[in-house]
């Protein structure tokens, strides 16, 4: 028998964990984590296995659907729940569990003081599942049942600590703008059913050609808002930022590496319908650029190192889209930034989440500065994850990040210039604000003090963390010096790939060395500046005021602002218009109505004496009237 | 002298019958009152029942008879009963029916 | 009228003679039920009506009818009536003032209109000839009859059947009553009566007899105590109900105190 079949144990085994986690309660306070850590590394095993299975086979059999159950039957039309096992699914799934594996391990030691660290991992676990659930269903309907699984989980675990309202808030906030994107997975599925009466990805796919333009492009589009919900794109990102409320585990795993990179794979996914589609792939390729540079304008002002990250995560995350927006010549590469992304980028917050470990949870980086001398392993990771993310050679940043760039110059007119430049400017500032996160983390002099009422409080004492958290955190780090490499020169991943994204060779307009070296030219070039800034000079313990653009960056571009002012106000405006119209209108219509029944009740009640006679007597009267009235119709 | 004086003869005792119903508070007499309009009705069926020259007639006089039986066994079991907790024959203190 | 007066059948003197006989009396013992305050009076006259309608029918040559009216109504029913008139009690007469605004007169009103409108008809009626029922009772009225209800409505009399056995039922329901405390035994009168005595509210004695000074049969007169005054509770509860006590002539009285006295003396003398 194939292992491949054993696939559904994928999500089974963390789903099981989960739910006994939490079923059991306090019972299992003790050994809940390590199970969760177990319910994450078994299934990394299992994939690694199916992996190794698939290689074994030749190319064009790479690919298999396994049917679990008939799920939705309703006369002729039938969902099936089953899983698709192929190249592109199997990478997700052993970037989630492998990923998640380390993000485990490392939040036995960072939740080893929280009373709730089994709820903790049952959430988590609850996160694998779910994800893998979405990677894995062979339907977009099993997708969204995913989706949505990865939606509460990130909801439960944004929120963990509620007993802050604000981070109850940022959980709620978080939930409802990916609600927003939910609603475009649902028209697109609806669009989908009426178009093809089937939403698994067999029968869509297969139904593209020929399908009307127009159908596909709204189709397209919807399926990008779902992505944009999920990816916190550009216009739907605000909820990114405050997910950071969550415990840094969560912010690493779900909020960096996986789950919002679902939107990306989303986008891989159903590339037969943007390739169908010109003008919904150039409206995503512009969200992604977009995005990108959002993303890094805020990541440039952000005192928060966490939600400096999240800025930094929305920015590569722009890329993704961006390269999976210019479809076959992109996806591959979005692919695989996706995954380096996913390492460098997860042990660079479970480097900030050591910072925070040894500065007693604060995240305010004008009170860091040269923890480097106290924090050796963690300065090295991180350093060698910033190295990653800036692109410098051979660091995995650069092979993926390089190919994007030049799938971006590639094309004809306007859009490889305008596209190529975002992608090429991008480069330029994440190496500005990553840097400047770095130096005024790392380096520079020591701020160490507590917040006071007035001045600067009592001095901090900063300290390595233990191993539970540093083995994770080099292991990753190692993943972002080498891994670019491996799977670039090392072994063919792009082709492992192909088979399910196709391929084409980007052809740049500008020749490649030179796109090389002008990247490495701007990215130089920021670091220069964040030197100077921010290792050189002394760091403020206030921030300044800034200029206009350092303003709006802090307020994320008055993307909160824009929500209010063009969802928010004008809804709670119609919901209390509603409310009044209903109170008075209807309620005043129905209690009119009644006050009329009531009052002709009253009158009329002093006909209902309640004695037997004046019923009687009623009666007669009555009979005599009818009778009169029968006869006189006779006359 | 004709048949039709029976007739007149019943609608005179079914009006007073009537009224013995509408004004008397003793519910034993109002009954009785309802016993008169049935006697009233079944003069006239008898009547008619000789005009048409059928029994019909007759034997819808006779299932009167019978179901005003039923009607008076059970009114007067009711007026018993109130009679038992009230202590009072009289129909306008049966007046739950108000309020 | 003028109709029925062509009718084919005649109607011999002594059915006209006896109609008119006994119309009236019908009538105007049917008016009791609106103007006599005793219910027992009524009932009486109540079965008058009943009777004389019973002749009515056997006159129009219903006699099976006739005989059953007799024996339904003056037999069971009234009966019925006046045993529950005796249960309910014979002194239950109703107030003579009217509580409902406005009932009598919309009874008089009702009354006309309804005379109005039966009088209205009955003129304007097309009304058959009379044929009589000479063919139909051929085999005697009552073989005419019971061909009918054993024959043509015999389901209608299984259902009557069923309505009167029902009746019965309800009836019994209606009127039992559950007993919600033990019974009361000989003894535990006499444990009460001496209880009451005992607190100094009875008396162990029987209750005096009526009539002690009377001369005549003095059910409803109380009897008197030592010191002349009547005892009220010498006499029986109905006719203290009823207002039947009987005047205490205090002429009587002394005229008895002067025998009393003028018989001492004799004996002082003797």
């Amino acid at each position: 028998m194939d292992t491949v079949n054993l696939a559904w144990l994928l999500v089974a085994i963390p789903l099981a964990s989960a739910t006994l986690l939490l079923l059991l309660g306090r019972a299992s306070d003790r050994w809940g984590h390590w199970l969760g850590v177990l319910s994450s590394a078994v299934p990394a095993v299992l994939a690694i296995v199916i992996l190794a299975e698939m290689l074994g086979v030749g190319e064009d059999q790479r690919s298999t659907r396994v049917h679990l159950f008939d799920w939705i039957t309703a006369g002729d039309f039938t969902v099936r729940a089953g899983l698709l096992v192929d190249p592109l699914s199997i990478t997700f799934a052993l970037l989630i569990t492998f990923v998640g594996t380390l993000i485990h391990i490392y939040s036995v030691g960072y939740m080893a003081q929280d009373p709730d660290r089994r709820r903790f991992f049952a959430y988590l676990n609850l996160f694998i599942a779910a994800m893998l659930l979405l990677v894995l269903g062979d339907s977009f309907a099993l997708l969204f049942v995913g989706w949505e699984g990865v939606g509460l989980a990130s909801y439960l675990l944004i929120g963990f600590w509620n007993q802050r309202t604000d981070y109850a808030v940022a959980a709620k906030k978080a939930f409802v703008m990916n609600r927003v994107g939910d609603m475009g997975m649902l028209v697109a599925m609806m669009a989908m059913f009426a178009t093809f009466g089937s939403v698994d990805y067999e029968t869509v796919f297969g139904a593209v050609e020929g399908t009307n333009e127009g159908v596909l492009t709204v189709i397209g589009l919807t399926l990008l808002l779902a992505a944009c919900g999920k990816s916190a794109q550009v216009p739907l990102q605000a909820w990114l930022g405050d997910a950071m409320a969550g415990p840094t585990p969560v912010s690493a795993l779900i909020h960096a590496a996986t789950m919002v990179t679902a939107g990306v794979y989303l986008i891989v996914r159903a590339g037969a319908i943007f390739e169908a589609a010109p003008a919904a792939q150039l409206v995503v390729v512009i969200v992604g650029a977009v995005t990108l540079l959002f993303g890094a304008i805020v990541g440039t002002s952000k005192d928060d190192i966490k939600k400096a990250l999240a800025a930094s995560t929305m920015s590569q995350i722009g890329y993704m889209v961006l390269a999976a927006g210019l479809g076959p010549v992109g996806y591959a590469f979005a692919i695989f930034h996706l995954i380096t992304h996913g390492f460098f980028k997860a042990g660079l917050f479970l480097g900030a989440g050591a910072v925070m470990h040894g500065m007693n949870d604060d995240v305010n980086m004008r009170q860091f500065g040269a923890l480097r001398t106290v924090m050796r392993i963690t300065w090295v990771t991180f350093a060698l994850g910033w190295l990653a993310i800036l692109g410098i050679p051979p660091f995995s940043g650069f092979w993926s990040k390089d190919l994007i760039i030049e799938a971006a110059f590639t094309g004809t007119g306007w859009q490889p210039w305008v596209f190529g430049g975002a992608a090429l400017l991008g480069a330029g500032i994440t190496a500005l604000y990553m840097s400047r996160l770095y130096f005024m983390t790392f380096h520079g002099k020591a701020r160490w003090h507590e917040p006071g009422q007035d001045g600067p409080g009592p001095e901090r004492e900063p300290h390595e963390v233990g191993a539970l958290m540093t083995v994770p955190m080099i292991i990753l780090a190692a993943g972002s010096v080498g891994l670019g490499l491996v799977l670039y020169q090392g072994v063919p991943f792009l082709g492992f790939l192909e088979s399910v994204t196709g391929t084409a060779e980007p052809a740049p307009v500008l020749p490649r060395w030179l796109l090389i070296t002008l990247t490495l030219v701007l990215v130089v070039l920021g670091v220069l500046i964040a030197w100077r800034q921010f290792a050189v000079r002394e760091v403020p313990l206030e921030a300044p005021r800034g200029s206009a653009l350092t303003r709006a960056a802090r307020q994320d571009l008055y993307g909160d602002t824009i929500n209010e002012t063009l969802v928010m106000r004008p809804g709670q405006v119609l919901t209390r218009t509603l409310a009044a119209t209903d109170r008075y209108v209807v309620d005043g219509g129905v209690h009119r109505v009644a006050g009329l029944t009531e009052g002709l009740g009253q009158s009329l009640r002093r006909y209902q004496t309640g004695y037997a006679r004046n019923y009687a007597a009623t009666m007669l009267v009555g009979v005599i009237v009818v009778l009169v009235l029968v006869l006189a119709t006779r006359v | 002298m004709s048949l039709t004086h029976y007739l007149v003869l019943a609608a005179i005792l079914f009006v007073i019958g009537a009224l013995a119903v509408l004004v008397r508070r003793n519910a034993l007499v109002a009954l009785m009152g309802v016993e008169l309009m049935l006697n009233a009705g079944n003069l006239m069926l008898v009547t008619f029942a000789r005009m048409h020259g059928g029994l019909e007639g007759q034997v819808l006089a006779f299932f009167v008879m019978v179901v005003a039986a039923a009607e008076v066994v059970i009114g007067l079991a009711i007026v018993v009963a109130i009679f038992r907790t009230r202590n009072s024959a009289s129909i306008d203190d049966v007046d739950l029916l108000r309020n | 009228m003028n109709v029925l007066a062509q009718a084919g059948l005649e109607i011999s003197t002594g059915e006209t003679v006896l109609f008119w006989v006994l119309a009236p009396i019908a009538v105007l013992c049917a008016l009791s039920l609106l103007f006599t305050r005793r219910p027992v009076r009524i009932a009486v006259a109540m079965i008058a009506v009943l009777v004389s309608l019973a002749v009515f029918y056997i006159a129009n040559e219903a006699p099976f009818l006739g005989v059953a009216q007799i024996v339904v109504y003056t037999g069971a029913i009234m009966m019925l009536f006046l045993f529950v008139i005796m249960l309910v009690g014979v002194d239950a007469s109703e107030a003579r003032t009217e509580r409902l605004p406005g009932q009598r007169l919309i009874a008089a009103g009702a009354g006309l209109g309804l005379i109005l409108l039966l009088v209205a008809v009955g003129s304007r009626a097309t009304l058959p000839q009379g044929q009589g029922l000479a063919a139909a009772n051929a085999d005697s009225n009552a073989v005419g009859v019971a061909r009918l209800i054993f024959g043509e409505y015999v389901f209608v009399f299984e259902l009557v059947a069923a309505l009167l056995i029902t009746a019965a039922v309800g009836a019994i329901i209606l009127a039992h009553r559950e007993r919600v405390e033990p019974k009361v035994t000989q003894a535990d009168l006499a444990r009460r009566r001496l209880a009451d005595y005992a607190s100094g509210t009875g008396s162990v004695a029987p209750r005096p007899a009526p009539g002690v000074y009377a001369r005549h049969n003095a059910a409803d007169m109380p009897a008197l105590d030592a010191a002349g005054e009547p005892i009220e509770h010498s006499i029986t509860t109905v006719l203290r109900i009823r207002g039947q006590r009987g005047e205490i002539d205090t002429d009587q009285i002394e005229q008895i105190e002067a025998t009393a006295d003028h018989t001492s003396t004799k004996e002082v003398d003797g």
